[in-house]
């Protein structure tokens, strides 16, 4: 059968419509791996060329990269796994693309409708375990459902706040023939109708908060990159036309440049100095699609105590979560921030020059501290030292940066310059150690001609490295790019600041030799020992063509900052200067040591 | 002796909560379909709200439409949240807070039943009395021997809880009770 022709109503099977319904929701590639429950599915793909499938080594692996590949371009990611255990496989990355919104399509088999329930080989209630970490999922009992389930699944995934949905799909139904019908040209759902446009009374009353503000911050985040490049073209519009001081989210980084000059840097919990103590003392903050995470607030009830706040998101849930706001703003970023600045252009306020002036001096007092700086070392690479030489070599290029979780994922996200939104594929919420190799092969299959980094550490890097064989296979060719400190740095950072210097655990003794490792691939392995040799073994690793496992040796002991330890305000933050053996024992109180 | 050894502390932000929990009647319209009150009960669970009572039935029978109704009980922002997070499921169309509605009308509270079946085994003057109070409290003989009654009866949650505590001493066997259902007074609908 030709998949490639437009689509009547026609006869076909539960598996053909699968695949069918790919193509029709412009779906290009797939990450998945093959089992019983699926068979009919992937028989279907082995007789077709118009879906890509990318044999992942593992299901969690299929996510992650599902999850870099939607990420970098922006489109849904799909991937394919067999019931049960690889179903199982899946919710991690499942989970992950709830917490950040990444809209990923996940379709599993399950053992026929007639044997679910009797505990049947491979079979786990699928629906039932990946209900909390999906936005929505689906059990088709009836290939008569199967059509509309799948549109409906793919409008679910990627519209209001994108999420990740699964559709559990027993072999019987693979199996049986009904009438494949195709997406309907306007896709409305009964129950389901996020709001796109705020409301207009909203929108005036967020100008003239705006007009007034002295001592104005825009705080942004994923919400801006999950709505669209409009989106972004509009954010960077809106602080052009203030003039207003812009911090972002981990997930926000890119949506305003990091050369931008109204660009205070990341804020939160290893934000900089400038950013969070903006935070702290506006007198009005526009949120933008970002969600008051507790990585951002610090201490909830000293976050920005002054400020009246402003808050943009898609979805109601987020609104007076975690913080009170005053104004919510409830609709896509995009269309509120067309809309803003439509009232803002035609109110003509005329903003306090003066007071605005006079709050960037401030925050330029705070930028000089050079909150950033480490102390620079001839004989042992330090770790932020090789994420600038990094990014010095590749910047100006197209390069998509995933990280893994902890220290390194922290000093990427401060030493790498993003200019452009989807760029960054980084695990936010979840902080899934293991994302990044995966989510760089996903960016990788996107973008086969672009840069593909992975930011990685010794401990995280490992909990995925299976997929190097996926990434060899197809090609795939990613520069995995280790902070190799033998330790698992955040944990130990955490241990050193809060359970008296006790390293339990977060030493990775025998690590294997990544070198080797690379080898034993078929990839490409580098070692770099000293700062001396950093930029050509970094020139060597961008000029192979196949993936690169890089083993930068850094300062084993280096430390994350600055830092708002636990328990502490935004004002309360740890420079890396004050950050002494002493200071950093003392920095958290008896009282809030207690804090659970 | 060794040194004391400093308490643990977080990496999380724990703030206690200051407002007052207050209880709050919720109607819930979804679609019927497999898994959507596993859904509701999940969120519950999985957010840490509470459920004092949960009902559910299909109410639209040509549209497949379910009503839930939740007592529930939390501080305001909490109910807040909740009901966004009820919102924000795929099959739910609508969430009313009915405690609020009656509320915004000058009402204590919505129209709020729930239905009890009560069964009491005794002889003698227990007997008797049990019979009494049933009267009393309009409780309906649904069944009954010479040595036992079953009542049905109705009305609000507190009246069937003095009920069911009188019945105690009478030889009380068993209860059955339905949970809250709610409607919001007045000519308009949720």
């Amino acid at each position: 059968m030709d998949m490639n022709t437009p689509t009547e109503n026609r006869e076909m099977t539960g598996a053909q419509m699968v695949v069918q319904a790919l193509i029709d929701n412009g779906v290009a590639d797939i990450f998945g791996y093959p089992g019983g429950a699926v068979l009919p599915i992937y028989d279907e793909i082995f007789q077709q060329t118009a879906v890509r499938h990318i044999l992942v080594r593992h299901e969690q692996g299929a996510g992650h990269a599902a999850e870099g590949y939607a990420r970098s371009t922006g489109k849904t990611g799909v991937m394919l796994v067999t019931s049960g255990p690889g179903a199982t496989n899946a919710v991690t990355a499942l989970q992950d693309a709830l917490m950040d919104s990444i809209p990923l399509v996940c379709i599993s088999g399950q053992v026929p409708t007639t044997l679910i329930g009797s505990d049947a080989f491979q079979e786990c209630d699928t629906v039932g375990i990946t209900r909390p970490c999906t936005k929505h999922n689906w059990l088709v009992k009836d290939v008569a459902d199967l059509p509309r389930i799948l549109h409906e699944a793919f409008l679910v995934a990627r519209t209001g706040r994108p999420g990740p949905v699964v559709v559990d799909i027993p072999k019987d139904v693979q199996f049986a023939t009904g009438t494949y019908s195709p997406p309907p040209p306007t896709r409305t759902h009964e129950s389901y109708r996020p709001r796109l446009s705020p409301e207009r009374e909203r929108i005036a009353a967020a100008v003239a908060m705006l007009a007034g503000a002295k001592r104005p911050v825009i705080y942004s985040g994923g919400g801006v990159i999950n709505s669209g490049p409009e989106a972004t073209r509009l954010l960077r519009e809106i602080v052009e036309m203030t003039g207003f001081p812009i911090t972002s989210t981990l997930m926000g980084l890119g949506a305003y440049p990091a050369s931008g000059k109204s660009w205070m840097g990341m804020l939160g919990m290893h934000g900089t100095y400038e950013a969070n103590l903006a935070m702290h003392g506006c007198d009005v903050m526009l949120c933008i699609g970002a969600r008051f995470d507790d990585r951002i607030t610090g201490r909830l009830d000293a976050f920005s105590p002054g400020s009246k706040k402003i808050h943009i998101d898609i979805d109601p849930s987020s609104i007076n979560k975690n913080v009170r706001v005053d104004l919510p703003i409830i609709g896509d970023v995009g269309h509120a921030l067309k809309d803003l600045i439509d009232e803002w252009k035609a109110a003509q306020p005329e903003p306090d020059r003066e007071a605005l002036a006079a709050w960037w001096h401030e925050i330029n007092v705070w930028r000089a501290r050079n909150c950033l700086a480490y102390k620079p070392n001839d004989d042992v690479i330090m770790p932020q030292y090789a994420v600038q030489r990094l990014y010095e070599a590749t910047k100006g290029q197209e390069t998509y940066v995933s990280t893994e979780v902890g220290q390194h994922q922290m000093w990427a996200a401060q030493f790498y310059g993003f200019e452009a939104p989807n760029r960054w594929l980084t695990s936010g919420g979840l902080g899934t150690m293991g994302y990044g190799l995966p989510a760089s092969i996903g960016a990788a299959i996107a973008h086969p001609d672009a840069i593909s980094l992975c930011i990685a550490g010794d401990a995280s890097v490992l909990m995925n490295m299976q997929e190097m064989s996926t990434a060899v296979q197809h090609n795939a060719n990613v520069k995995i790019f280790i902070l190799n400190n033998q330790y698992m740095g955040m944990v130990r950072q955490w241990q050193q600041l809060l359970h008296g210097n006790r390293l339990s655990h977060s030493y990775t003794e025998a690590l294997p030799d990544f070198v080797k490792l690379a080898e034993a691939y078929g990839a490409v392995g580098i070692r770099c020992e000293k700062p001396r040799d950093l930029d050509d073994a970094i020139e060597e690793m961008l000029a192979v063509d196949s993936p690169v496992l890089f083993d930068c040796r850094v300062a084993n002991l280096a430390n994350c900052f600055p830092m708002i330890p636990s328990g502490k305000a935004h004002n309360e933050i740890l420079l890396p200067e004050e950050a002494t053996d002493e200071a950093v024992a003392r920095a958290i109180d008896e009282k809030d040591r207690v804090l659970v | 002796m060794s040194k004391p050894v400093l308490p643990p502390a977080s990496a999380y932000f724990i703030t206690p909560e200051h407002e007052t929990p207050v209880a709050r009647t919720l109607a819930v319209l979804c679609d019927n379909e497999p898994g959507v009150l596993a859904r509701v009960i999940g969120m519950f669970s999985g957010r840490g709200y509470n459920i004092e009572s949960l009902t559910v039935s299909e109410t639209e029978h040509e549209k497949h439409l379910s009503r839930i109704t939740i007592v529930t009980r939390g501080a305001p922002h909490v109910i807040e949240q909740l009901m966004s997070q009820l919102d924000r499921i795929v099959p739910v169309h609508s969430v009313v807070d009915l405690t609020a509605t009656a509320g915004a009308t000058g009402e204590a509270r919505p129209i709020e039943r729930e239905l009890a079946i009560v069964k009491v085994a005794g002889t003698g003057e227990k007997r008797v009395e049990a019979l009494r109070l049933a009267d009393v409290f309009r409780a309906k003989v649904v069944d009954s021997s010479i040595e036992h009654f079953v009542f049905e009866i109705t009305g609000r949650s507190s009246k069937l809880d003095k009920f069911v505590g009188l019945m105690a001493p009478l030889g009380l066997v068993e209860v059955c009770r339905t949970g809250v259902a709610a409607l919001a007074r007045g000519k308009e609908g949720m």
